[in-house]
């Protein structure tokens, strides 16, 4: 007798631990004010409306080979992941992602406007979701850059008028098109120029004129941190981080807009989830890229929503109190003269002219 | 006691030759003592050797293409290459079937960007045919060979089909060519052009950086371990602590406090310039290259010298030194004709443990190794989990492991394994 209530009661809880396994969802991200911006816009209120609980895995960095691995492995343990788009393309090339049809699995904005045409040119891949457009650009030290701040991004070329070092990413994406823009490219050329071995030596000719004057950085709050502590003059990174150092640190530090270079963030779902799990997936991502929902996260930092119809929505920042449209990289006083990341170009010339830029950087 | 028979033969008890009833008895607790271990093998192999093996297995794996595109690769086996002309119809036509199933099984974008390392653009050139290509229907459409030229002026490039054959078997030898700055084209092997020949430079500056970092774990933990085996106990405690308080601290906290310490705004900077060591304007350039490098990761691998060093100088005994200086040695003969002869084995165990730990590190050297002071683990690292190049990355780990084991040899035959003592 007591073996048996003792099956019935171990079932029972065995039964209860499985339904409450199965209101978890993993959402992988890339941590810090990032996620915490996440967690304020889409997950807290998506918890309070389902009662699933949401647990933030900060692996995004390594998204790409973790999924990879998981998938050869048989055992996908994420349900949403949130990666830029040139990973996104990747992943979709893999096939370790879920195709996406816009216009049925996510919400239409406010007035109808399908969702396909309010993302417009920003599904730039068949399993990307935009979530927001971020900028890579320079930030400047203001009491070091002597009595005329930069203007244009040719600024950091110029060591004469702002000696000094600077930093920029220890990779060739941004670098080579900055580098060219620079040395007389027209800006619709770039990516013809940088096609070709000559374009591609002509821009490490450019960087080699600033080669010794340059920190190269390979996380994200390597910049700020930099200008922080005095070791450069300025420094390419995201604009949120910068707009965190300015606002939030209130450290001595400048926005440099020109030739900001656009960048897009976003979900994938990963393929081969259980029937299950895709639902709740797709159910999370329907709810967290609606129109109000995206204006929301930019409350908490400084990142454009990618909806059209969002952009209106855009208010002020939830405990700093201020504007924060001014800060958005789409602001059309921001976005005077911006640059936009060409995903197609980079699939295919990443592995070749990174190859040559490490071997260059080696030199 | 055991009779000897007539033949010379010893018997044991039972009558069997002693020599057979020995070993019987000899192979059953070799067995027993097979049977302890046998657990723990099982699960070094199924957990450790198997996935290494696996993940090594990649660097001449090619069999995704010839998976992908079987019909294609058959019948493009007979096209001579060196001729200069396309393929006929029956490739096109071929390829236009194996692509049809690829592109249903949405199989052909792998496929372009595992090409895509041997030749820029072929990811693009198969995302964007797939598209077009969906269609096409692979027999009712015929012939192909246009059309596909008109969908991607790529397919009408004779290297486009070149660089296909030369990477159509199951096996290639190309990624262990690539990680050795060469690679694999149709005419045979060929060196990279100059502007991309990197990896054998890393392989070496890894080499060469490891026995300077393992030189300087010597050079400063030997007296520390001197000190360690030769203070009061009570004493010889504290200090451990001391050396190991670091041990316990992240990794990450103690590279970045390097940081902090060397950046030319950096503390040892700033000290300098106060004391007027240094002019302001010429502040020393301590991090972001090898010394840096060098510095922090001699800092972090310290305890891997000095904890061996210290278990071996404790067993050695001080009436040694008195013994040597009672016969008339100074006291540097007998620090290094009776003592330090005594320290190697403790020196070849930290050596070995520093050495093979330095060769693989890359969180170090990538934050404060700047662009000279990056190792092969940081190229690692970059195609394990950027470019996803995984055949290239097991080829190098496969080329450092072989290296190691190499160097491990070498060290055998010069000092003696059996002279590599942990305490």
């Amino acid at each position: 007798m007591t073996l048996t209530k003792l099956l019935t009661a171990t079932t029972a809880l065995t039964l209860v631990a499985g339904a409450a396994a199965a209101e978890e969802m993993t959402i992988v991200s890339w941590g810090g004010a990032y996620t915490a911006s996440q967690k304020g816009a889409y997950h807290d209120p998506y918890s309070a409306n389902t009662g699933v609980t949401i647990i933030n895995d900060d692996s995004s960095a390594e998204a790409v080979a973790k999924l990879r691995a998981m998938s050869e492995a048989g055992n996908v343990t994420w349900d949403v992941v949130d990666v830029v788009a040139a990973d996104a393309i990747r992943l979709c090339d893999e096939g370790l992602a879920l195709e996406i049809d816009a216009d049925t699995m996510l919400a239409d904005a406010p007035d109808g406007t399908k969702a396909s045409e309010d993302f417009g040119d920003l599904l730039v891949s068949d399993c990307f979701i935009p979530q927001i457009v971020y900028s890579t650009t320079f930030g400047y030290r203001t009491d070091l850059v002597g009595d005329t701040a930069p203007t244009t991004v040719c600024a950091v070329f110029d060591t004469e008028a702002y000696p000094g070092k600077r930093s920029l990413e220890k990779r060739p994406i941004n670098n080579m098109e900055w580098a060219l823009l620079c040395d007389g490219v027209a800006k619709d050329a770039v990516y013809d120029v940088l096609a070709t071995e000559e374009g591609q030596q002509q821009a490490l000719d450019k960087l080699a004129t600033i080669k010794d004057d340059v920190i190269w950085w390979s996380a994200g709050a390597d910049t700020p941190q930099l200008l922080a502590d005095g070791e450069v003059v300025m420094g390419s990174t995201y604009n949120g981080r910068l707009f965190a150092a300015i606002e939030e640190q209130k450290q001595p530090i400048g926005m440099l807009w020109d030739a900001q270079v656009f960048d897009l963030d976003g979900w994938i779902i990963p393929a081969g989830l259980s029937d299950e799990r895709k639902e709740r997936a797709l159910d999370y991502i329907m709810f967290a890229t609606d129109t109000q929902r995206l204006a929301d996260q930019a409350q908490y930092i400084s990142y454009g929503p990618a909806r059209k119809s969002s952009a209106p929505l855009v208010g002020k920042h939830k405990t700093l109190g201020i504007d924060m449209a001014p800060h958005m990289p789409t602001d059309p006083n921001n976005a005077k003269n911006t640059f936009l990341y060409n995903y197609e170009f980079w699939a295919d010339y990443r592995d070749d002219i990174d190859a040559k830029f490490q071997a260059w950087l080696a030199k | 006691m055991s009779d000897s028979t007539a033949n010379g033969l010893v018997l044991a008890a039972d009558g069997t030759p002693l020599k057979r009833s020995l070993s019987r008895a000899m192979r059953r607790q070799k067995m027993r003592a097979f049977m302890l271990v046998a657990p723990l093998l099982i699960f070094v192999l199924l957990t450790f050797i198997y996935p290494i093996g696996v993940m090594l297995s990649r660097s001449v794996q090619n069999d995704i293409v010839p998976e992908t595109l079987p019909e294609t690769v058959r019948v493009l086996g007979a096209w001579d290459a060196s001729i200069g002309e396309l393929p006929n119809e029956a490739v096109y036509a071929a390829f236009m079937r194996d692509m049809s199933v690829a592109i249903e099984a949405k199989r052909h974008t792998r496929l372009g960007s595992r090409l895509n390392y041997e030749k820029t653009g072929f990811s693009s050139m198969f995302r964007q045919s797939g598209r077009k290509m969906k269609k096409l229907d692979p027999i009712t459409d015929a012939p192909f060979k246009d059309k596909l030229i008109k969908i991607h002026k790529g397919w009408g490039d004779v290297e486009t089909w070149k660089t296909l054959q030369t990477y159509s078997g199951l096996y290639t030898s190309g990624y262990f060519l690539n990680a050795v700055d060469a690679r694999m084209t149709p005419e045979g092997m060929a060196w990279q052009p100059e502007d991309k020949q990197i990896l054998l430079k890393l392989f070496g500056r890894t080499l060469v950086m490891s026995l300077i970092i393992t030189g300087s774990c010597i050079l400063l933990g030997y007296p520390i371990a001197w000190l360690l085996a030769n203070v009061s106990p009570r004493n010889a405690n504290l200090l451990l602590i001391l050396v190991l308080l670091p041990f316990w601290t992240s990794l990450l906290v103690r590279t970045s406090a390097w940081k902090v310490m060397l950046q030319q705004n950096g503390v040892i900077n700033e000290v300098l310039v106060w004391i007027g060591l240094v002019p302001d304007g010429d502040r020393l350039i301590l991090i972001n290259n090898e010394f840096g490098t060098i510095v922090a990761m001699t800092h972090i691998l310290l305890p891997f010298m000095i904890l061996p060093m210290y278990s071996v100088m404790q067993t050695i005994p001080p009436v040694y030194l008195r013994a040597a200086k009672s016969m008339g040695a100074t006291n540097w003969t007998a620090f290094w004709r009776v003592y330090f002869p005594q320290s190697i084995p403790g020196i070849g165990a930290g050596s070995i443990l520093v050495f093979i730990l330095s060769i693989g590190y890359y969180i170090t050297p990538e934050i404060v190794g700047g662009t000279k002071g990056v190792f092969i683990s940081n190229r690692i690292a970059y195609h394990i989990s950027s470019s996803l190049n995984w055949g290239l990355a097991a080829a190098l780990g496969t080329i450092l492991l072989i290296v190691v084991l190499a160097l491990y040899w070498a060290y055998d035959r010069i000092v003696g394994i059996d002279n590599v003592k942990l305490g």
